[in-house]
């Protein structure tokens, strides 16, 4: 008896017509990212060359903002230095600030309460992430900023001779200590949720070794978590930074902008790149509007470069503990 | 036959508190609570504040000395212990004063028409029992839902790219999005200003494309998260089945997501929900109730915020507060549905 074999179908490995259709439109789209990216770059780049042009160096290393006057024949003078400073320092306050709260609220959640309270502080944290920033500013300039005046005051009074707690006027209200101190909490949700993802990878092998050899629980975390978990710590700290550079309405709230290089923490006196955007574009003619692009610009090139250095380095330390 | 018995061994967990460590709690909490409540009494520290600031310091001071009774370690111990529970709670009591002001400072401008109505015949410093904001909650909604239709389609081929097609440029893609997670909002809402409302004028339009641009990373890197949950069995066995990967995505993968898709873009909606700053300078405000997407400006929630708030008399000021208790309960509800869904999710 013979038995017929059904003809062998062929196998191939190659795509059908709808895959390579349903690939090309993928792959399209999820290019979107790249080319927003890029439009808003050359976008930018594009309008502000005739204020890069007109100013050159001038635009970054000098701080006067007037947009000049047709009647009295007033040339206009663009200069960020001043909102930049005023930036960098602000955010890197808010980063002081936060460092021992971001390690103590990782180290807490992460060794120092069990499983199921974790869960739920967890998820009180990501809530608080969500909150607005224009509420953060309110909150910042109604409620904070009368105590925050105190305590600058009595900074003041008792460190002044400092020349950066030094102040002019004795007026501390809408100061940058204020206005870092709100940054300080909108970091802080995000900041610490990447150091905790960090110190919840720590070796635990090491960690009951280091039980074993008689640390205590501190010992323990200081000898294998904090020297284990410092690149996800600086990783999220600049992460922080990220935020706190391109934070706009909670700054423009309660900060006071002022066009001139000041280092005086607590007077009633900062800058800031966002905030300026925010409260020029409105009344901004064609020229001033090129260059709150340019500033535009630089704070997006900053944020770039700050974002980029954190994801790297969290990358790095996510890689090596694999 | 030998029978060996095998035991499993629960490692002993030493950070976990013991009697013995709460029996020490008790006492400590006793003494240095006495100890702050003399410090306040005796010098400038006052308010409640204050007094927390007291209780740290003298619960530092108190858990030492109860340390030394054992050793040096056990000392520093406790005061690291001290300082990290410290380090915690302080980072919540300006949470609690937010959510406290906000709902209490709130409750004032609230009352039952404060959500029909407008403030197109009422201004800022009415009477709390005249006008509302019907129309910021209505122009968020359309503008939200016009940047989840651009933003939620995007972001979820964008995760399908990197977790499903694995193309040359995923690793490209992942950097991409994860640039753009990182773009100021005020940028976002430069860009869309100088592309579509110079010479245009404001409009909802405008608004949707600059929250569409925050939106997007956050659905996409949600998304991807949860597509690399799907089990790769699921994925193999259709194509075992002889389905194409097209079928697959969209009958097998996808819908085995559903719940982690809605998480995305709830988050997504959640994300960009009180963005203020792009607003600014995208839809702006209007006082008056509209549904019109172009052509002139729409109210939001975060704008009518902050119009009330720069407008700065105590009455617009509470205004101000009822609307951030508005918004805040609306994006709490948004997350909440969120969360819910993902916990559906996992199962």
């Amino acid at each position: 008896m013979q038995t017929t074999l059904p003809e062998r179908r062929q196998i191939t490995a190659k795509s059908r017509t709808s895959d390579k259709a349903f690939q090309g439109v993928v792959t399209t789209g999820a290019l979107s990212a790249f080319v927003v990216l890029a439009l808003i770059a050359g976008f930018l780049f594009v309008r502000s060359t005739e204020v890069f042009r007109t100013f050159g160096f001038d635009f970054i290393t000098t701080s006067k903002w007037d947009p000049g006057s047709v009647d009295d024949g007033r040339a206009a003078q663009f200069g960020v230095a001043a909102m930049l400073i005023g930036s960098i320092i602000v955010s890197t306050m808010a980063m002081i600030f936060a460092l021992p709260f971001v390690m103590g609220t990782s180290l807490f959640l992460e060794y120092y309460i069990s499983r199921k309270i974790r869960f739920v502080l967890v998820s009180i944290l990501d809530l608080m992430a969500a909150i607005p920033s224009i509420i953060y500013g309110l909150w910042g300039y109604l409620v904070l900023m009368p105590y925050a005046s105190q305590w600058a005051a009595s900074i003041n009074k008792y460190l002044g001779w400092i020349p950066i707690f030094a102040v002019e006027r004795e007026n501390f209200d809408a100061s940058p200590f204020v206005a870092s101190l709100v940054l300080c909490l909108m970091i802080l949700p995000i900041a610490s949720s990447v150091t905790r993802e960090v110190y919840s990878r720590a070796p635990q092998d090491q960690i009951t070794a280091a039980y074993a050899l008689g640390a205590s629980r501190w010992g323990a975390i200081r000898a294998v978590v904090l020297p284990f978990g410092l690149s996800g710590l600086v990783g999220g700290m600049l992460l922080g930074l990220g935020r706190a550079l391109g934070e706009t309405i909670a700054v423009l709230l309660t900060l006071n902008l002022v066009f001139a290089v000041k280092f005086q923490v607590l007077a009633s006196a900062g800058g800031n790149v966002a905030s300026l955007i925010a409260s020029k574009f409105g009344e901004a003619g064609p020229l001033e509007l090129k260059a709150l692009l340019a500033a535009g610009l630089v704070l997006f090139v900053l944020t770039l470069l700050v974002n980029f250095g954190a994801s790297l380095i969290v990358g790095r330390a996510a890689r090596s503990m694999k | 036959m030998t029978s060996t018995t095998t035991s499993v061994v629960t490692p002993r967990r030493p950070w976990v508190n013991r009697n013995n460590s709460l029996k020490e709690l008790i006492p400590t909490i006793v003494i240095s609570a006495a100890l702050a409540a003399l410090v306040v009494n005796f010098t400038g520290l006052a308010g409640p504040l204050g007094s927390y600031v007291a209780f740290v310091a003298a619960y530092l001071i108190v858990s030492f000395f109860f340390g030394l009774r054992h050793d040096k370690v056990k000392a520093v111990d406790k005061v690291m212990t001290t300082l990290v529970c410290a380090g915690f709670f302080t980072a919540f009591i300006p949470w609690v004063s937010i959510l406290f002001a906000v709902f209490k400072r709130g409750a004032e401008a609230v009352y039952w028409g404060y959500f029909t109505s407008d403030m197109s015949v009422t201004s800022g410093d009415d009477e709390l029992n005249m006008g509302g904001l019907s129309h910021a909650i209505v122009g968020s909604g359309i503008i939200l839902l016009i940047a989840s239709l651009i933003a939620i389609p995007f972001g979820i081929i964008t995760a399908v790219y990197i977790t499903e097609i694995k193309g040359r440029l995923s690793g490209l893609v992942r950097v991409m999005v994860q640039s753009m997670s990182g773009v100021p909002s005020i940028v976002a809402g430069l860009f869309v200003f100088t592309v579509m409302v110079t010479g245009k004028g404001f409009s909802a339009i405008s608004g949707a494309v600059a929250l569409s641009i925050l939106m997007l990373p956050t659905v996409a890197r949600t998304t991807e998260e949860v597509l690399k949950l799907i089990p790769e069995d699921l994925r193999t066995s259709a194509y075992a089945l002889g389905a194409t990967q097209t079928a697959t995505t969209f009958r097998i993968v996808l819908p085995a997501a559903r719940a982690g898709l809605v998480t995305a873009s709830m988050l997504g909606v959640a994300r960009v929900g009180g963005e203020t700053a792009p607003l600014i300078m995208t839809s702006f405000y209007l006082a008056n109730f509209s549904t019109d997407t172009s052509g002139h400006p729409l109210a939001s929630l975060p704008m009518y915020i902050y119009q009330n708030f720069t407008n700065g008399t105590d009455l617009a000021l509470s205004r101000a507060w009822g609307g951030a208790a508005v918004l805040l309960s609306l994006i709490f509800i948004i997350f909440t549905i969120a969360r819910l869904a993902s916990g559906r999710a996992k199962g």
